[in-house]
């Protein structure tokens, strides 16, 4: 049993964050809790902080609405923290929709759909397509074009205030990524993804692999979402400095040999080259 | 790398069709599901297109709202998604003093200027829609005494006041019927929620799609302030040249009347 905690130790770590934020913005909205109010969208913390989401933000600037102060020092507040811990820790830390897509990936490894067909029938750079593409509809459209679509905004509304139809978007989502396309939404479409994986290009926890402890089982290449992030994996000894990484940890705990672990970008160069030396 | 001009062509022209095909659909869609214009908003929201563009769909409006009267449209509403809007005949607005929903709001989609006199809080001059009488329908107009409307009117006599007059039909009985004054009525939906027939007969509607507009061509000569109503009319004079034809004398030619 402590095995089994301390191998997926991220991943209930992830769920517990995952969860709670939710309960915080349920509370608010069904029992008046004052701690985390709104959601994904725009929050405001502790009846005083502002919380936005730069994606919607920058929709909103494109469709030339006046954004407000808040909206800023909202979007800023965010940028810069996960500019700091890597962009798509929301996807797997924050958003709820990851829950959906990572047991879609369970289900499709329990059923072994990917051992039929290893290549995925699209791009992963789709993403940053739909990124641009959004920007331009808000221009044209003059109109947040994405926050009309988005199965997140959709999703965690249906959590927060209300289900109507949004079970039909999340089975949506389930369906595509256990029978269309691995990692499909998340790792393929998602635009706010994208514009997280450019922000967190430069963000300070990166995975660390060390390649004289590695046996090449290729564990952690099977559970990853975005396995092309762990291309050195047996080969070399360095960090995952692909923006794309989500920093979800499930690559450490799957491993059994300890080649791969959590580092701060700098620290674990210097030793790099200590290493070399 | 391994790809050739021609491969290259084929994948950009590739990405640029699919492109091209989802953004139309995608734009087609955001149009259709924004036309709605029988929204209504919470008070002091700005005009629809400038509300939706404005909105980031937060639901702090609707977390204010001390009587759930509130709600962010829902997948499968046929609502433009995630925006806040009312349904009057379920939950009125009560009219707080207070306003807990426009300071709240992150945005300025909700507009505090809208709803302020001197930077004091006045609900009063809020403008979420005006109520509609269907005078076929009320039975007020029938000459059945109901005053529901007017009772449940936060601004009594001033929004709605009752309109007396004979009921010829009796010979002894009068109407009391239910007359909305737009320059009043806040759209709240008290009257409509208090309405006794089984589908409201006094309904709110947004102002845009209830009210006319009379235009710069007519002004109240007996009210002198109406005068600048009209003063950055412009006129245009058009010119229809006359006919050069002789008029047909259709009433005197009785031979085009007459049958072989």
């Amino acid at each position: 049993m402590t095995n089994f905690i301390y191998k997926h130790r991220f991943l209930i770590l992830r769920r517990i964050v995952q969860v709670g934020l939710m309960l915080l913005y349920i509370g608010a909205n069904v029992w008046g809790w004052k701690f985390l109010q709104g959601n994904l969208s725009t929050s405001l913390l502790l009846e005083s902080v502002p919380l936005s989401d730069p994606y919607a933000v920058l929709q909103m600037f494109v469709a030339g609405a006046i954004v407000s102060t808040n909206l800023i020092i909202g979007a800023l507040i965010i940028t810069l923290f996960y500019l700091v811990l890597g962009g798509r820790v929301f996807c797997a830390w924050v958003c709820p929709v990851n829950m959906i897509t990572d047991a879609a990936a369970y289900v499709r490894r329990k059923l072994q759909l990917d051992s039929v067909s290893k290549k995925q029938p699209a791009s992963r750079t789709i993403r940053y397509w739909v990124l641009g593409l959004s920007l331009v509809l808000s221009y044209v459209l003059a109109i947040g074009a994405f926050e009309f679509i988005s199965p997140i905004a959709i999703t965690h509304r249906a959590i927060i205030f209300g289900m109507g139809l949004g079970w039909a978007m999340m089975l949506i989502i389930f369906l595509f990524d256990l029978l269309v396309l691995r990692n499909g939404w998340c790792g393929h479409i998602c635009p706010l993804g994208g514009l997280y994986a450019i922000i967190g290009k430069v963000g300070l926890i990166r995975v660390a692999h060390d390649e004289s402890k590695c046996t090449v089982c290729m564990k952690c290449k099977v559970v990853c979402p975005e396995m092309h992030v762990l291309h050195m994996v047996g080969k070399s000894s360095e960090q995952v400095l692909l923006g794309e990484c989500t920093n979800c940890g499930r690559c450490i705990e799957v491993c059994d040999d300890d080649a791969l672990n959590f580092s701060i970008r700098k620290l674990a160069k210097e030793r790099g080259n200590e290493t070399n030396n | 790398m391994g790809t050739t001009r021609r491969e290259f062509i084929l994948s950009t022209t590739r990405a640029i069709g699919l492109a091209t095909l989802g953004g139309l659909v995608w734009g087609a869609y955001v149009d259709e599901v924004t036309a709605n214009k029988l929204m209504l908003r919470p008070p002091a929201a700005l005009d629809e297109a400038d509300f939706l563009r404005q909105c980031i769909k937060c639901g702090l409006c609707v977390e204010a709202c001390p009587f759930d009267t509130l709600q962010l449209a829902r997948a499968g509403s046929n609502k433009p998604l995630g925006t806040p809007y009312f349904e009057p005949r379920d939950v009125p607005c009560y009219m707080c003093p207070e306003i807990p929903c426009v300071p709240v709001c992150p945005t300025g989609a909700l507009d505090i200027t809208k709803v302020s006199t001197n930077n004091e809080l006045d609900i009063n001059k809020a403008q979420m829609g005006v109520a509609v009488v269907d005078a076929k329908n009320c039975v007020a107009f029938w000459g059945i005494q109901c005053d529901a409307c007017y009772r449940a009117c936060p601004l009594l006599d001033k929004a709605i006041y009752l309109e007396y007059s004979k009921n010829e039909r009796t010979g002894k009985h009068a109407f009391l019927k239910p007359i909305v004054d737009s320059d009043f009525c806040t759209g709240c939906g008290l009257c409509e929620r208090a309405c006794v027939t089984q589908k409201a007969a006094i309904f709110v509607l947004p102002r845009e799609v209830a009210l006319g507009k009379v235009g710069d061509h007519y002004i109240k000569g007996w009210d002198s302030s109406d005068d600048k109503r009209v003063k950055n009319a412009q006129a245009t004079t058009t010119q229809t040249e006359i006919s050069k034809e002789s008029a047909i004398d259709s009433l005197n030619d009785t031979e085009v009347l007459l049958d072989d």
